[in-house]
């Protein structure tokens, strides 16, 4: 009994995956932070997104891409996508592109 | 006050950030504010990542990258005047107000959001698009920085 219920709270642990993003956001950093997640998504079986912005201070469209395919992939299965810790200028952008509709803040 | 600025750098994603730091310093010269730095710097993040990915496809993750093909850029400091120019010389683009619509891309595989051209559009004040198939691709951008309108030499002058 006692490790059923250390399975489920591992399997609620696993149900939300973090990314931490970088410091700069474009379409050179994004192939690496698109095949991590998605590596992880696939083979790791997560439903939610948390993409943690703390460490980042410049994001361009390349960034909207990556939220919106991971946004593509979890919708289907219920899952939602989370941004924590963006600043005014990253919640700008995500704004500007229309993608607070689908994605929930948490600062 | 005039001021020029002329770049030319192999389309490689590693010098999109050199270009943006590169226009960024450029602007500080004309006393700008940090949003218009950071709307400067994520226009011009655009047009060159446009260049790089769609102009010459060195994005691709199928083909190597040609150091032959470069990205110039030039910008241009009039007064409060900010024009910034950024030109490939790769596949041009068939049917522009097409690849201006947002959420258009032509490269979905690659996840690009077809949001370049809407935030060249929000962030600048113009937006000027030429470009001939086959031979390349010309991005004029303008942006009047208000920063700007009150110098430290103007804050000088008025106290006297």
């Amino acid at each position: 009994m006692e490790k059923e219920i250390g399975m489920q709270m591992d399997a609620q642990q696993k149900g939300v995956l973090l990314i931490p993003m970088p410091e700069e956001v474009d379409q050179c950093s994004a192939v690496e932070i698109r095949n991590n997640a998605d590596y992880k998504i696939m083979k790791e079986g997560y439903r939610d997104i948390i993409f943690d912005f703390s460490q980042t201070s410049f994001m361009d469209s390349s960034g909207i891409g990556i939220i919106l395919g991971r946004y593509r992939l979890v919708h289907v299965i219920g899952g939602g996508i989370y941004i924590v810790n963006a600043s005014p200028r990253i919640q700008k952008i995500i704004r500007a592109a229309g993608l607070d509709r689908i994605v929930t803040f948490i600062n | 006050m005039k001021n020029e600025m002329e770049l030319w750098f192999t389309a490689r994603g590693e010098n999109e950030s050199l270009a943006r730091m590169a226009v960024a310093s450029f602007l500080a010269t004309g006393n700008p504010t940090i949003e218009e730095i950071a709307d400067v710097k994520t226009a011009v993040s655009e047009a060159v990542t446009n260049g790089i990915v769609h102009g010459y496809h060195n994005g691709d993750d199928r083909e190597q990258a040609d150091e032959e093909k470069k990205i110039h850029m030039f910008c241009k400091m009039e007064g409060p005047d900010f024009t910034v120019i950024i030109e490939d010389k790769g596949c041009g683009i068939e049917d522009i107000p097409k690849a201006m619509e947002p959420m258009y891309t032509s490269r979905p595989d690659l996840e690009r959001s077809g949001m370049g051209f809407s935030f060249m559009q929000t962030f600048m004040d113009e937006l000027e698009v030429k470009s001939t198939p086959g031979k390349g691709t010309v991005i004029q951008m303008k942006k009047r920085i208000a920063g700007n309108l009150c110098t430290s030499e103007d804050a000088v002058w008025s106290q006297k």
